[in-house]
């Protein structure tokens, strides 16, 4: 299941599941960085969690459940923590935001009311190369605010 | 990156596992090091057999002065479990500081001990806690398990299936990140144990190590002053592009000092 459809492929067994998502399925928000497992770009959910998806063979997901960026927003809204990355101007390229809302989602998750260093911690694998981190600490900050019930 | 070709097997058994362990193929767990081995093609197993669906691997229970762990227990389970936390907190925050939390969810107790990659941060806190690693041959104490860097005893049908750690008096592990890499540069893992001070160190040298002289400061006084002006021997550790010996024997002594203060004031 990828975003909530069963979706079906035909891969090799080396096939990793990030060329699989954006090649076949034709899901291209998930990046490839480093393809070296350091950047975090590729991330997606598995099974609810979030995993490297440049470090995970096509094959070990069969039959898990994925998400992946393009199902984070509902019937055409963005979910808080999107709007609170544009409204805190957590992005500049753009190129690792898939990887770094993936990761804050599940994060959030387990910590609804973290601290900056909390936060800083949990984007350990997350690389972005314009913003500093700071507005993106600052997105997150503010989606844990408003996500808080 | 392409990995070389290998055909993949999801074991639905440790039995069905122990079949299909033949020639070159290798398990797989969480695979947060094989698998960019592979696609380095530093690493080209013939065949992987996934193990990471195995129930049976992936618990953490405890036992009577100890805690045992199954080898499929990911770094995520280890951080957050509650008996981790109540007995053996070290490991817990050791766990909870590898790597990254995408690794955290995917990485396993045993894969980091059989792949030993001589910056791992577990196999610090098995040498020093003493552990006792119980595969489907036999139990390997920690002391005859890490046998040189990516090397261990373990034979090439052998499955980790779970590690028993004693539980310690005091324990605490510090430990130095390359800025770059978030690898340990030097990791010290200490405990106190009710018949001595264990002491080692990861990502210093080629292999995790035990320092006999700084467990006999601190078997003396259990306290970060013990550890005055004793030198490490810099013939033990390693020289490469991230730091020479003589600074990674400086941070040894650093992380060692932090170790034991953070061990003094918590507990194990």
């Amino acid at each position: 299941m990828v975003n909530g459809e069963r979706r079906e492929a035909k891969v090799e067994d080396r096939a990793m599941l990030v060329e699989v998502l954006r090649e076949q399925l034709g899901l291209t928000g998930t990046h490839i960085g480093c393809d070296t497992s350091q950047c975090g770009a590729c991330i997606v959910h598995l099974d609810g969690v979030p995993v490297k998806s440049c470090t995970l063979f096509a094959v070990q997901a069969e039959g898990a459940e994925i998400t992946t960026i393009e199902g984070v927003a509902k019937d055409g809204a963005l979910h808080p923590l999107q709007e609170e990355f544009r409204e805190h101007h957590g992005l500049q390229c753009g190129f690792c935001t898939p990887g770094m809302v993936m990761t804050a989602l599940d994060f959030l998750k387990r910590n609804p009311s973290p601290s900056r260093a909390e936060i800083r911690h949990a984007l350990e694998g997350n690389f972005c190369r314009c913003t500093g981190y700071h507005n993106i600490v600052d997105a997150i900050e503010a989606a844990a605010k408003r996500m808080r019930p | 990156m392409i990995p070389h070709p290998f055909r993949y097997h999801r074991a639905g058994s440790l039995a069905e596992a122990q079949s299909l362990l033949q020639g070159e193929a290798k398990l797989l767990a969480g695979g947060q090091s094989l698998i960019p081995a592979m696609k380095t093609r530093l690493a080209a197993p013939s065949d992987l057999i996934d193990i990471s669906h195995l129930s049976e691997l992936s618990f953490v229970r405890a036992e009577k002065e100890a805690l045992a762990v199954g080898a499929g227990a990911t770094h995520h389970v280890v951080s957050t479990h509650a008996d981790v936390v109540r007995l053996l907190p070290a490991l817990g925050l050791l766990a909870r500081d590898i790597g990254d939390p995408a690794v955290r969810y995917r990485g396993t107790l045993g894969g980091s001990l059989a792949n030993n990659d001589p910056a791992a941060d577990y196999p610090a806190a098995v040498l020093a806690l003493d552990a006792t690693i119980r595969t489907t041959k036999r139990q390997i104490a920690a002391e005859d398990f890490f046998l040189g860097m990516f090397a261990t005893a373990l034979e090439e049908d052998e499955i980790i299936l779970e590690v028993r750690f004693p539980v310690p008096q005091k324990a605490a592990y510090a430990k130095f990140r390359n800025p770059a890499s978030r690898y340990a540069l030097a990791g010290v893992f200490v405990a106190q144990h009710a018949d001595g001070v264990r002491v080692a160190v990861t990502g210093a040298g080629a292999c995790v190590l035990r320092l006999p002289a700084m467990e006999q400061a601190l078997d003396r006084h259990f306290h970060p002053s013990a550890l005055e002006g004793i030198a490490v021997d810099q013939d033990l550790l390693q020289s490469d592009l991230h730091a020479s010996a003589e600074y990674r024997a400086q941070l040894v002594k650093v992380m060692a000092h932090r170790a034991v203060k953070a061990a003094v004031e918590t507990g194990p």
